[in-house]
């Protein structure tokens, strides 16, 4: 690269920094405004410990004793022992708060109220201010994330444990990826709004899904193995299910996940764009 | 040197047509059926740099279309648009850091948050430092006698404060064409009169373009030199507001005060009688016989006082627009 070029790069890479630190700034100062909303949904999203209630007490406790007296019991009938399944559940539950995705109704707003307009009419490509509000969403939500992981171990204190270094690190990277993949995926979702202004509905489609292949409800190790099997060609088992386990210490295929998690954000980024490119021609068509 | 270019432009909209009652709508539920639209019909014009233009209709007339058309936000149906020596719909990064588009009733500012914070986007967007971007918005809060209210959330500024807000995050990467569409809208009279004022100021200070819609024909008259009348999609108009009342009206309004009152059948010979009212008259006279009739009247009456002028220009444009005279 000849020495301008790596000039213009580097002018680039500023432009963008001031560009992403502005935008995180001024996101992170609104998601503050709506702080206790913010609370309020990472306490909606306690379903997985909603679920590890349920799935302890249907472990196959040994024989001779009756329902519920499996916890703590040792092995479970979905092949996890009480601790995995707590351990599991609470990474479910940390990967679910940060890889949370709702660009569709943000993007869905802002269409209809015709916000989107001005947004259009700058040098930024528009979606960049959803991903900063979600990054900065994510920042206000970790203090209560923390707070009710405490509470958990307060109530649970046999499933405190600290992951080594390199699970810490992997399970950061592939939460990042989750949010990554729910973020784009939801992204093409919030696009059809170009061509039907309720796109939200669409999304609902994708939910029950979600719920199931993501292991969020359930963990995969309870489904018939072709339906794991299939559940593995979609994205959803990667969203959730993966960062859960590499948190909880379980044996995954980490190198083939990642692969699998590279592939489909390779999928997903210009079906995006194109989609985006299509979208915006089409909202220029109708009259903005 | 024109900067903006507008040739033949039109704009059709697809609309879905559907009957009203439940038979309509279960009729429109199995059988979508659309019509087009022509919201804009081969408009053309040129504006050169640095003049303030006013783009005058009434609603629907197809005004806000051809603002988005040269702004880029919507693809033209035919015809050529070229904006600061670009096609405005490829939404080039250069075109979009040379021109903004300001609607009265759309916001850009966080709703949440003080001006300050969206300010502080926009300066990182448009790539301003961080000196520039003080001394912008210092210059712009100042010519908008904007003060404490940048440090207030949006959502609790008036009207007037938060559209001078919307404007100072409009302009502060300077642009060199700005399409204004009703920028006034809502605002009570004082605050309009500020909002016009420091457009006339941004213009002779940066020698910007600007292309203005507005209901208010006292924004066209105390800013626009020029006027763009826009008819049902078509251009009816473009000169001076002076030329467009002569084209509407070709005749000027008499006002008589009389010594004696008089009935209205004595006036018939000298023009159309507006109205009468005893020793008060009101009469609309042809240009060409202007000086005979008041010659006439100053002769054949006992006339305490006598004012010629142009009809009002409000009046003229209501009424074009309500009887559909355009030809």
């Amino acid at each position: 690269m000849s020495a301008q070029g790596i000039r213009s790069l580097g002018r680039r890479l500023r432009h963008g920094w001031r560009v992403a630190r502005a935008l995180l700034s001024s996101q992170y100062a609104l998601m503050l405004e709506y702080r206790a909303e913010t609370a309020l949904w990472a306490l909606s999203g306690i379903l997985p410990f909603i679920m590890l209630g349920i799935w302890s007490q249907l472990a196959i406790p040994p024989a001779g004793l009756g329902p519920g007296s499996g916890a703590g019991s040792g092995a479970s009938g979905i092949g996890l022992d009480q601790l995995q399944l707590s351990r599991y559940f609470l990474g479910a539950f940390v990967a679910r708060q940060f890889s949370v995705a709702w660009v569709v109704y943000a993007f869905e707003e802002d269409a209809l109220q015709g916000r989107l307009s001005p947004y259009l009419l700058q040098p930024l490509q528009p979606l960049w201010r959803y991903v900063a509000a979600h990054l900065a969403e994510q920042v206000t939500r970790l203090p209560f994330v923390v707070l009710i992981a405490a509470v958990f171990f307060l109530l649970q204190p046999a499933a405190l444990w600290i992951p080594s270094p390199g699970r810490i690190v992997a399970t950061v990277l592939a939460i990042w990826l989750a949010f990554t993949i729910n973020f784009l995926l939801q992204s093409c979702i919030a696009i059809l709004c170009f061509w039907s202004e309720r796109a939200s509905a669409l999304e609902r489609l994708l939910l029950i899904p979600y719920l199931f292949l993501s292991g969020l409800v359930a963990p995969l190790e309870v489904f018939p193995p072709a339906l794991r099997a299939a559940a593995h060609w979609t994205p959803f088992p990667y969203m959730v299910a993966f960062p859960a386990q590499l948190l909880a210490g379980q044996v995954v295929p980490i190198a083939a996940s990642f692969a699998a998690m590279a592939a489909w954000i390779a999928l997903l980024l210009p079906l995006t764009l194109l989609l985006w490119r299509a979208g915006v021609r089409r909202y220029s068509a109708m009259g903005a | 040197m024109a900067i903006i270019r507008a040739e033949r432009l039109s704009k059709t909209y697809r609309v879905a047509d559907k009957q009203p009652g439940l038979a309509g709508t279960l009729r429109h539920f199995v059988q979508r059926r659309h019509r087009d639209v022509a919201a804009v019909k081969g408009v053309s014009f040129t504006i050169e740099a640095g003049e303030m233009v006013g783009f005058l209709g009434p609603n629907g007339a197809g005004k806000t279309t051809t603002l988005k058309m040269l702004s880029g936000l919507i693809h033209p149906s035919g015809g050529v648009a070229e904006v600061a020596g670009h096609i405005p719909q490829r939404r080039q990064a250069d075109f979009l850091r040379q021109i903004t588009l300001v609607m009265g009733q759309k916001q850009q500012l966080i709703w949440d948050l003080p001006p300050l914070d969206s300010l502080r986007v926009n300066a990182a967007v448009y790539g301003l430092d961080d000196a520039t971007a003080r001394r912008r918005i210092a210059e712009l809060a100042e010519m908008l006698e904007l003060g404490e209210e940048l440090t207030r959330p949006v959502r609790k500024l008036s009207l007037g404060q938060r559209m001078k807000a919307e404007l100072l995050a409009a302009l502060m990467h300077q642009p060199a064409v700005l399409f204004l569409d009703e920028p006034t809208l809502g605002l009570d009279i004082n605050a309009q009169a500020r909002v016009r004022s420091f457009l006339a100021d941004y213009n002779r200070r940066h020698g910007a373009t600007v292309l203005l819609t507005s209901h208010y024909l006292a924004d066209i008259t105390a800013l626009c030199p020029r006027v763009l009348l826009i008819h049902e999609g078509g251009l009816f108009h473009d000169g001076s507001l002076r030329e467009l009342s002569s084209r509407l009206a070709p005749c000027r309004l008499v006002r008589l005060e009389l010594e004696e009152p008089r009935p209205a059948t004595d006036f018939a010979s000298y023009g159309e009688v507006e109205a009468c009212d005893g020793r008060d008259v009101r009469l609309l006279v042809s240009r060409e016989r202007l000086t005979e009739v008041v010659a006439r009247l100053l002769a054949d009456l006992d006339v305490r006082d006598l004012e010629v002028s142009d009809p009002p220009i409000e009046e003229l444009i209501g009424r074009l627009f309500r009887q559909g005279e355009v030809a």
